[in-house]
């Protein structure tokens, strides 16, 4: 299993031809409380950068985007009820999405998690 | 005879408690604990007699209500003294500097709600003929010729009923217009800075937005806007623009960044939140724009906050003007024509529909017109300049303790700081606004525009005097410095001093009471009763 990050702050996980999709630590803590959050549809086809879910706080409402082109298998249904989950554990059951890997060529281009790191500093 | 010698005593007694204890009614002299209205009202309380009604045969059918309605009853004064309890708790621009970033809270003028009051406007029925209300479409065309005229346009729909609801009326002018050329367009470039209204308003009409990202300087590069029209060649269907933008600068490549959406055969909608800045010094349609809202409960000075009427009119270009929905009052030399319906319509008017039941909102229309005719076009002319000398002077007395995210330049009408002066103080934008309460002041608009961290934006507007200002400059120093010096105590866990402390933001959204439920009834002991 690999992680990868991008420069929107989402955090992926790779298994197999599955991709699991949340946000990082590092967007949890910009955003403050976290009120609502909207998942993506199952089944739905999506191309990189699409605008698939909607992470909404007491400080404004963002956007959560499709890092590789892909579709989507399952959303995580727990933060419907419980948006809080994203503040408490970002990076673990407070995932977002998975989707199946559509072009595994675009993982190259992400960033290893020093690399996110190295980015998250000069923020 | 007998006298108490006792003379009433003139000033408070020695033995005063420095502390404020507990009062028996939990009341804070002027500072009341209100219940809510079902908490005092009565199902068995009448504030009027109203006659038994007559035998009649309802034609409610089946919708016919099968229980009491429960509304609490109150007499005329606890009805009075509940609202007007209430509204002491409330910030009002009546009450004191309203410094909310783009949302323009400017005094409105007595005069303006003098003649909103006189009876031939405000008692206008909406059903009334319209034979009998001459008067009121004379004031809304003259309305109507006014915002044409600071405006630059020939066209405007006047019955959008809120800046967002302008927005809306726009964009489906541009659909319209677009579907009209027989062609189909998918996207809408929105900069980041935009106002969330804006990109809500393109998803709601059907369009997919994509983000233009601003430069360093906080406004929007042409080169910007051209790349993203280049990688969705021919899906571009109209750029939304705010200028002033909402970091209160003006967008320099305004006109080049009009040239290229025509240039690529899309519209320009330009957010008018902010022409307070500019009214009577630029005309946005010299600027190029296809269509754009004027809030008058902003500019124009009509009450707002508190969620009152709003009336967000929309200009329109020549190429989008046969689009405008009904209704619309035509000129034929003098003769207004109220245009209510299709079969009115004449050669190349093809409105989208229709945005409003009636015409708008009267009251707001009677207002503004008030505002602009006794201003002149003088008087709106300096009110613009005035607003953006009085953000300026804002600005200069605070720069050099709070940190301008695009360095030290002129603003217009309002003064974007970030938080980055905060730094290592632990205070934040939100602890720093809560503590603004304290000091008897409203907060300024805070996270907002995005584009900067910990936004803070503060439009003074220009009914503020002088000595306001400097008063709301001195305060803002004193609260920088206290957080710098590390008197954290002042800002965590403010407001001190407010009816209510803190509230739990995250509680209220996740856990909203927004129904009220009637207590059970006290059981009374059989032996009491
Ligand atoms: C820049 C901007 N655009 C649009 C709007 C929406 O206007 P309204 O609140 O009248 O719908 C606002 C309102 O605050 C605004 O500030």
């Amino acid at each position: 299993m690999s992680t990868y990050f991008t420069k929107d702050h989402e955090w992926l996980k790779v298994e197999g031809d599955v991709v699991t999709v949340g946000i990082t630590e590092f967007a949890q803590s910009q955003l403050g409380d976290v009120v609502f959050v909207e998942l993506p549809e199952n089944g739905k086809t999506v191309d990189q950068d699409d605008e698939v879910a909607v992470v909404e706080s007491v400080k404004a409402a963002s956007e959560v985007y499709a890092p590789l082109d892909g579709e989507i298998v399952e959303g995580n249904e727990l933060l419907v009820d419980e948006p809080a989950k994203v503040n408490e554990d970002p990076e673990g059951a407070a995932w977002f999405f998975k989707m199946k890997l559509g072009n595994a060529a675009q993982l190259e281009a992400l960033m290893s998690e020093a690399d996110y790191k190295a980015f998250v500093e000069t923020l | 005879m007998t006298m108490s010698h006792k003379g009433r005593p003139t000033r408070a007694g020695e033995a005063g408690s420095p502390m404020p204890h507990q009062t028996f009614t939990g009341n804070k002299a002027l500072d009341m604990e209100e219940p809510l209205i079902f908490e005092i009202g009565h199902m068995d309380n009448c504030g009027v007699d109203l006659d038994e009604p007559m035998d009649f045969v309802p034609h409610l059918g089946n919708h016919m209500r099968s229980e009491p309605v429960e509304l609490p009853a109150l007499s005329e004064p606890e009805t009075m003294r509940h609202y007007v309890r209430m509204s002491r708790n409330n910030y009002a621009i009546d009450s004191g500097l309203y410094p909310l970033g783009s949302c323009t809270m400017k005094h409105n003028p007595r005069l303006n709600e003098k003649m909103a009051r006189l009876p031939g406007f405000a008692d206008i029925h909406p059903l009334q003929p319209i034979s009998t209300v001459p008067g009121a479409f004379e004031l809304i065309s003259e309305l109507a010729d006014w915002l044409m005229e600071l405006t630059g346009t020939n066209a405007v729909a006047m019955s959008p009923k809120a800046g967002a609801h302008g927005e809306q009326c726009g964009m489906m002018s541009i659909k319209h217009a677009i579907a009209a050329k027989g062609e189909e367009r998918s996207i809408v470039l929105v900069p980041e800075s935009a106002h969330g209204t804006n990109p809500a308003t393109a998803a709601l009409v059907g369009y997919k937005v994509v983000s233009i990202p601003a430069r360093e300087d906080g406004t929007v590069a042409v080169e910007a806007v051209i790349e993203k029209i280049e990688a969705h060649a021919g899906q571009v269907a109209a750029l939304m623009l705010t200028n002033p933008n909402t970091c209160g600068l003006f967008e320099p490549d305004v006109i080049e960044i009009a040239n290229a959406i025509h240039e690529a055969g899309g519209y320009f909608y330009c957010d008018g939140a902010n022409f307070n800045a500019i009214v009577g010094k630029a005309k946005p349609g010299d600027l190029g724009i296809d269509a754009m809202h004027i809030n008058l409960h902003k500019t124009f000075s009509t009450p707002h906050g508190g969620g009152g009427p709003g009336s967000g009119p929309v200009v329109l270009s020549d190429r989008l003007a046969p689009y405008a929905p009904l209704p619309f009052i035509r000129k034929n030399g003098d003769e207004l024509e109220i245009v209510e319906t299709t079969d009115q319509l004449k050669d190349g008017e093809q409105p989208f529909g229709r945005m409003t039941a009636f015409f708008g909102q009267m009251g707001m229309y009677v207002r503004a017109l008030s505002y602009m005719q006794s201003h002149g076009s003088d008087g709106l002319k300096q009110a613009s300049e005035d607003a953006v000398l009085n953000a300026n002077y804002v600005r200069v007395g605070l720069q050099d303790l709070m940190t301008l995210p695009f360095g030290v330049k002129p603003c217009m009408h309002e003064v974007l700081f970030d938080d980055s002066f905060l730094n290592d103080t632990g205070v934040s934008t939100l602890d720093f606004a809560k503590a603004m309460i304290d000091e008897g002041y409203h907060p300024m608009t805070m996270y907002f525009p995005l584009v900067v961290s910990g936004a803070m934006l503060i439009e003074p507007t220009e009914s503020e005097s002088r000595a306001s200002l400097d008063l709301f400059v001195a305060t803002m120093r004193d609260l920088v410095m206290s957080a710098k010096a590390g008197e954290k105590d002042r800002f965590e866990g403010a407001p001190f001093l407010a009816p209510r402390r803190r509230l739990d933001e995250t509680a209220a959204a996740r856990k909203p009471i927004l129904k009220w439920v009637a207590p059970e009834p006290t059981k009374v002991e059989p032996e009491l009763a």
